[in-house]
């Protein structure tokens, strides 16, 4: 049976380019195209100024988009952006709160201008850890806690949608378990979320789909499984019960056809279609595996490979410096 | 919207500037009351009979000094000394003091009436008012957009031009009530002070009607100095802008082009100047003249050029100059990008 998922998010060819006088244009938008679907929790990854924070922010009304189409819950934005705001609860970039207000307070403004309940106030302090501190100033919170704070401000509407740039930045490593389970339990309860962040590990862990932006253009996109399996080289880690063997099992191979790379303790094959006929071809020479593994991909590499932002040695990389890919 | 509007109000009362600002308004108010409170003395016979003894005093102490004087010249002018000098003719004998010079009211204290003075006392209060609603009402938007707090209500509010709106609504409504009540206040203890510490003079449905007009005015200018400051603020997305617009439309129009203009000579350079314009909005017109011209009246008289601003002229400058700041802070909030 197939299953046709809702899009909850949807952006076609987004563009937008900044102007500046003495610094001539530059194109943060260069035709982007995602697509977040109910009940999942997306990853939204790419470099430093690749334009993350742009989409999002152009998905929020806050910027103005040159060109391409977006929609929130199957309405147009931002010409609909008012009648689904109340179903979209969002942090953008780094937590920006009125200093001199406690976080009670500056909730409890937020939910007055969004004609919510009070009662909410004090719910989503608990659910983000500040019940305690509710009281105090937000200029004497720590990072961790302004994101706390600002996560608690964007699960006031108890959204559909919860859009969060970078939600475990500044959180120390129970801080990170927490948010990591809180979107868990957000997306069990139903909640699509839309997760912005450089901790590849998080999103690999906690994300069912992933886009990939690199220089305002989509790179990879899909569930995290398939964009890996689409990065992945196929390729086997082999092992000999004795390390000596290892030249002689590589003669073995190359001869069958497949390409061999020789380390000190293991063999890195590649272009093998059954990975038994390793160790069939072995055995026929008396050479025994110890230990035939696939080698997997993880999303950090994939990452790394698409936006062309690994790092090289003796090279300083600029912050725009990323990958090429074509339109 | 409700929400928003009660949101506003509740969030411009907590901000510690406007507390502050309200404290020291308070306070510079009520210091000037006390003030006059205690410099005025209610007239009576008593102190008439003291300022009557004061005078006589004055005047016979004047007296013994003008014969010593006449004694020294006399003696002087026996021992055979040239006086002429010195003294005038017949050692000033009848430049004597004359007690119709020494007036008891000269010896009088000061005794606040406020039928005469309560117009001065308007503009004092509209000034104090539009410097804290100026300052209250940049940091009101100023503080906001540069915290981030502006972003955040925009990612629960996106019609820009309702938050802003209602913002500036919010915060002129505040002044407004502010103003209203404090202006009531001030009202009430000048006339209690002239009630018993001074005179509070013939006060007619007229007068009352005048001060009520001049007191609507005073209003007007703190609700434009407001709304001119939430709009620079806006623009800037920042209280400095504000904050340094002011100080620069201070220095340009009261320094340099009272300098510049001075330099070249130009006739009624005041017309030029903001504060011309403040003055004939309190006190109806504003007659500048120009003493290098001479006009002969019938009588032969020499008389000034004369240039009038009009309280509608100012009307014109202070409306022109709110409309703008705020058409332009329109402008952006509808086009700018918020990063």
């Amino acid at each position: 049976m197939v299953c046709a998922m809702v899009a909850v998010l949807e952006i076609e060819g987004l563009r937008k380019t900044y102007r500046s006088r003495r610094r001539g244009e530059r194109r943060a938008l260069d035709g982007f195209d995602m697509v977040v679907e109910a009940g999942q929790v997306h990853g939204f990854l790419g470099p430093n100024g690749s334009g993350k924070t742009t989409t999002l922010r152009t998905l929020l009304g806050l910027i103005r988009p040159n060109g391409g189409r977006m929609a929130i819950l199957g309405q147009e934005v931002p010409a609909n952006l008012p009648a689904v705001v109340g179903k979209v609860g969002a942090i953008v970039e780094s937590p920006q709160f009125f200093p001199h207000f406690s976080a009670q307070d500056t909730l409890s403004l937020l939910a007055d201008a969004g004609n919510l309940s009070q009662q909410r106030v004090p719910e989503v302090l608990e659910v983000v850890g500040l019940r305690d501190r509710a009281k105090e100033r937000v200029k004497t919170y720590s990072l961790g806690m302004k994101q706390r704070l600002a996560v608690a401000s964007a699960l006031l509407k108890n959204p559909q949608l919860l859009i969060l740039d970078e939600p475990a930045n500044g959180l120390d490593p129970g801080g990170i378990r927490e948010m990591r389970d809180l979107m868990r339990d957000l997306s069990a309860s139903g909640m699509t979320v839309l997760l912005s962040s450089h901790i590849l590990g998080e999103v690999q862990q906690i994300c069912d789909s992933v886009t990939i932006i690199s220089l305002g253009r989509r790179v990879a996109a899909g569930p995290v499984a398939e964009v890996l399996a689409q990065h992945s080289s196929g390729g086997l880690r082999v092992r000999l019960e004795s390390s000596a063997d290892l030249p002689a099992a590589a003669q073995v191979l190359v001869a069958s056809g497949v390409r061999v790379d020789i380390q000190p303790d293991h063999l890195l094959v590649s272009g093998v279609d059954k990975p038994s006929s390793v160790t069939r071809m072995l055995a026929g020479r008396d050479l025994y595996v110890s230990e035939l593994a696939p080698i997997t991909v993880d999303l950090e590499s994939v990452f790394l490979e698409l936006t062309g932002t690994a790092p090289v040695a003796g090279q300083h990389r600029q912050v725009d410096q990323s990958a090429e890919v074509p339109a | 919207m409700k929400g928003l509007v009660r949101a506003e109000f509740r969030r411009l009362f907590k901000r510690r500037v406007t507390r502050l600002m309200l404290g020291l308004l308070v306070l510079a108010l009520g210091t000037i009351i006390t003030a006059f409170s205690l410099a005025s003395h209610k007239i009576g016979p008593s102190e008439l009979a003291a300022a009557e003894t004061k005078a006589q005093s004055a005047y016979e102490t004047q007296l013994r000094y003008h014969e010593q004087g006449v004694a020294e010249c006399e003696a002087a002018k026996a021992r055979g000394e040239n006086v002429n000098e010195q003294y005038p003719p017949d050692c000033g004998r009848e430049f004597g003091p004359q007690r119709e010079q020494f007036d008891a009211e000269w010896f009088l204290p000061y005794e606040f009436n406020f039928h005469d003075e309560f117009g001065i006392f308007i503009s004092v209060f509209a000034g104090i008012v539009a410097l804290a609603a100026y300052i209250i009402g940049a940091s009101f938007v100023g503080a906001e957009w540069h915290s981030g707090g502006m972003m955040n209500l925009l990612l629960w509010r996106p019609k820009r031009l309702s938050v802003l709106f209602t913002k500036l609504g919010v915060l002129l409504t505040s002044v407004l009530g502010v103003s209203l009540a404090l202006g009531t206040l001030w009202t009430i203890a000048l006339w209690l002070i002239g009630k018993f510490d001074g005179q509070t003079g013939k006060m007619t449905q007229g007068t009352w009607e005048s001060f009520a007009i001049s007191g609507a005015r005073g209003i007007g200018l703190v609700l434009a100095v407001a709304a001119i400051a939430y709009g620079l603020a806006s623009v800037g997305r920042h209280t400095a802008m504000a904050l340094g617009v002011a100080i620069g439309a201070g220095v340009i129009s009261e320094i340099g082009l009272r300098i510049a203009l001075d330099i070249a000579g130009v006739k009624f350079a005041d017309r030029y100047y903001l504060s011309t314009y403040a003055m004939a909005w309190f006190e109806k017109k504003w007659t500048l003249e120009d003493w290098n011209a001479c006009n002969f009246s019938i009588s032969g008289e020499c008389k000034p050029d004369v240039f009038v601003v009009t309280w509608q002229q100012s009307a014109l400058v202070f409306g022109l100059g709110t409309a703008v700041v705020l058409i332009a802070a329109t402008w952006l909030m509808r086009r700018r990008d918020v990063t």
